[in-house]
């Protein structure tokens, strides 16, 4: 299998589409001519041209609005948030519009839009580009939200999301563009509201989504050779819809719950799922769930601390063994 | 741009009974125009009625006052033009041919309503009718009526989006980003301000800064504007017309301003609606340009009907008022159940997708 970034995995997944469906079409700030900020859309304006692939003024409100008035006729956009960050000036349009008109219509509408960019801290950029919205977006019924760990799940994931009816927010990770993968040259998708076992284990079961799946599968790494013990990782992949059912088996099989979470820990996605591991597994826990997620303050900007701001390894590692 | 300041209309008042899209109405055609104007004014008082009773909740928008621009502009629309509106929205709705029945039973949240009472008042909807709402966030929906425009030269289809607002809207930054991108990409949207001269309870002047008109902010972008008298449904109907046909044949938007008043608050629970303005100043309005009355005065100074049948109109509509009463009393409840309908396009239709993954939570 041929080892592709998460970058090119997004490219192929967006290229395959404009070519699979006529509706579809990419927007955003710099995505056509500039290629895209993070060059997620390489070469796409080359292929398919302006109608396909279309810059935008940096006017997120505006477009944003637009697109999904365009998903109510038909149009399947797929909107590049150059940030996820930048989410918060069109808010009004993504949570109101895309989030309610369906159920305000009493279901006489849907918006099939895609809204997708990079939502992650750890590169220096400061609070303003160093949002991790998923929880909110996850707080929002009517919106459905993906966070892909690797280059397999984008392609994968993003596929799906441009087919699905409803809105579907795909938060990607800037931290993770560049590296790599393996991801097959046929045709695939992934479903959302499918967990996927990143790696097999018996003591604990580390649960995480985004890069902290990557974070994870180090600790759990150093966990098996430092310290004999066998780390499950499962990464949620999508976080509504959310797969409950695979964090149930997890969690009876190791009895151990870590939750590891790049949002604030205060009503992030991990404080939710802890919630239904105590609601649901109870009687199977030898310990208290444990969560790690990015320190409790906006992102500082110093490269020096924002590393440890974020989960990291060494965190992990010392909750885990706390409740071993 | 071209525009004519408001000096220049009253100095040079022209009759626009005489335009092309006037002069060619049948005399059904203008009864069918009084006939929504008697709807809409009809509807909403007795919807008041039921309000002020306590059967309906949350706010209600009135119209009264303002239903020459609604009825005169949707008059025009062809199969590939489209409505949307913010949320004073009862007169566009039953403009575009949305019945009595389905809109008052929403007020009073039923399942019968046409957003089977998950909308209210604000949020009427019938994309059936080229209808995308009744939108409560003020300027919310300018993006939107975009996006109409987008989708169908996208489509390549010969049409246009009406994207109606108040005048208070046009402070948002939202209708500035959508007349950029308007002007920028030629989009056929056509944005039409019904300055009430209110936003809720802030005057004109202590909200807007401007020259001469809100709509002349347009020229910052390139874009065409127009004023016109929302009193006189054939100035209405000749205006929107034009910029209509700028954007049918031209891809072009426009903005234009249609000069009107509302009789009633911000909303029936504004409490303010008589303390923000002179009293007099809304009997100004009801007795001299009130534009249900002016245009019954046309119809029959042009030997179009008579007053007898005006009333018998009018009698007919307000028993299907009433009758849009009853339905809604009788009307069911939603069920608990259908909480949880119309969330997710996936889950409502028992796709793979829906059935995938927990997409509700908590009990």
């Amino acid at each position: 299998m041929p080892l592709i970034t998460y970058r090119k995995a997004l490219n192929d997944a967006l290229a395959e589409e404009i070519m699979r469906d006529e509706n579809v079409v990419l927007m955003g700030e710099e995505v056509a001519r500039y290629n895209g900020a993070y060059k997620v859309t390489e070469g796409l304006w080359e292929r398919f041209g302006d109608k396909r692939v279309v810059d935008t003024p940096i006017s997120e409100a505006g477009f944003i609005g637009m697109g999904i008035g365009a998903s109510m006729l038909g149009i399947r956009p797929v909107m590049e948030l150059m940030f996820w960050s930048f989410a918060y000036v069109a808010w009004d349009q993504i949570i109101n519009n895309a989030g309610q008109v369906r159920y305000m219509s009493g279901g006489l509408i849907n918006c099939p839009i895609v809204i997708r960019g990079p939502a992650n801290g750890g590169t220096n950029v400061g609070a303003t580009h160093s949002h991790t919205p998923e929880n909110f977006i996850a707080n929002t019924p009517g919106l459905k939200v993906v966070c892909p760990a690797t280059a397999y799940d984008a392609k994968g994931l993003m596929k799906t999301a441009i087919r699905d009816n409803d809105p579907v927010c795909v938060m990607e990770n800037t931290l993770l563009y560049g590296e790599s993968w393996e991801v097959p040259e046929e045709e695939y998708t992934i479903p959302l509201g499918v967990a996927d076992i990143k790696r097999e284990g018996t003591d604990v079961s580390l649960i995480a989504h985004g890069r902290a799946v990557i974070t994870a599968l180090k600790a759990a790494e150093i966990l098996a050779a430092e310290h004999g013990i066998h780390a499950e990782v499962l990464d949620l992949r999508s976080i509504r819809p959310l797969d409950e059912e695979a964090i149930m088996k997890t969690v009876c099989k190791t009895h151990r719950a870590v939750l590891v979470d790049e949002n604030k820990p205060f009503c992030g996605v991990s404080a939710q799922i802890s919630s239904m591991i105590m609601e649901q597994c109870f009687d199977e826990l030898d310990a208290p769930v444990q969560r790690v997620c990015a320190l409790d303050a906006p992102a500082i900007y110093s490269p020096a601390l924002e590393p440890i701001q974020l989960p990291t390894v060494q965190r992990i590692i010392s909750k885990t063994l706390q409740i071993l | 741009m071209p525009s004519p300041t408001e000096d220049e209309v009253a100095v040079d008042p022209v009759d626009f009974s005489k335009a092309e899209v006037n002069a060619n109405l049948t005399p059904d055609e203008k009864m069918g125009i009084l006939r929504q104007m008697l709807r809409i004014r009809r509807f909403e008082q007795v919807s008041l009625k039921y309000y002020n009773q306590g059967a309906m909740g949350g706010f209600l928008h009135l119209y009264i006052g303002q239903e020459a621009v609604a009825v005169g502009t949707v008059s025009l629309l062809g199969k590939n033009d489209h409505v949307i509106t913010a949320y004073r929205d009862h007169g566009h709705a039953l403009s575009v041919g949305m019945s009595m029945n389905e809109c008052m039973a929403e007020l009073l949240g039923k399942a019968t309503g046409c957003s089977r009472g998950k909308g209210g008042s604000m949020h009427f909807f019938a994309p059936d009718k080229n209808y995308w709402g009744g939108h409560g966030i003020v300027g919310g929906q300018t993006p939107l009526g975009l996006g109409l425009a987008y989708g169908l030269k996208y489509h390549g289809l010969k049409g246009c989006a009406l994207c109606f607002m108040g005048d208070g809207a046009v402070n948002q930054g939202a209708y500035h980003e959508s007349l950029n991108l308007a002007a920028l990409w030629k989009l056929p949207v056509v944005y039409i301000i019904e300055n009430n001269k209110y936003s809720m309870g802030t005057t004109l002047d202590r909200s807007s800064a401007m020259r001469n008109c809100l709509a002349e902010r347009a020229d910052g972008y390139g874009i065409v504007w127009d004023i016109a008298n929302g009193e006189d449904l054939y100035e209405v109907r000749a205006k929107t017309a034009n910029a209509m046909r700028r954007a049918h044949e031209q891809s072009l938007p426009t903005v234009l301003e249609i000069d009107t008043y509302r009789y009633y608050g911000h909303s029936v629970a504004d409490a303010n609606a008589k303390k923000y303005r002179a009293a007099d100043e809304i009997e100004r309005y009801k007795t001299h340009h009130d534009p249900i009355r002016l245009w019954k005065k046309r119809l029959l100074e042009e030997g179009v009907t008579t007053d007898a049948a005006m009333d018998a109109m009018d009698n007919e509509i307000k028993l299907e008022a009433n009758a849009s009463a009853e339905f809604a009393l009788a009307s069911e409840n939603p069920s608990p159940e259908s909480i949880f309908e119309d969330v997710y396009w996936e889950v409502d239709n028992n796709t793979e997708a829906g059935n995938t993954g927990r997409h509700f939570f908590g009990d």
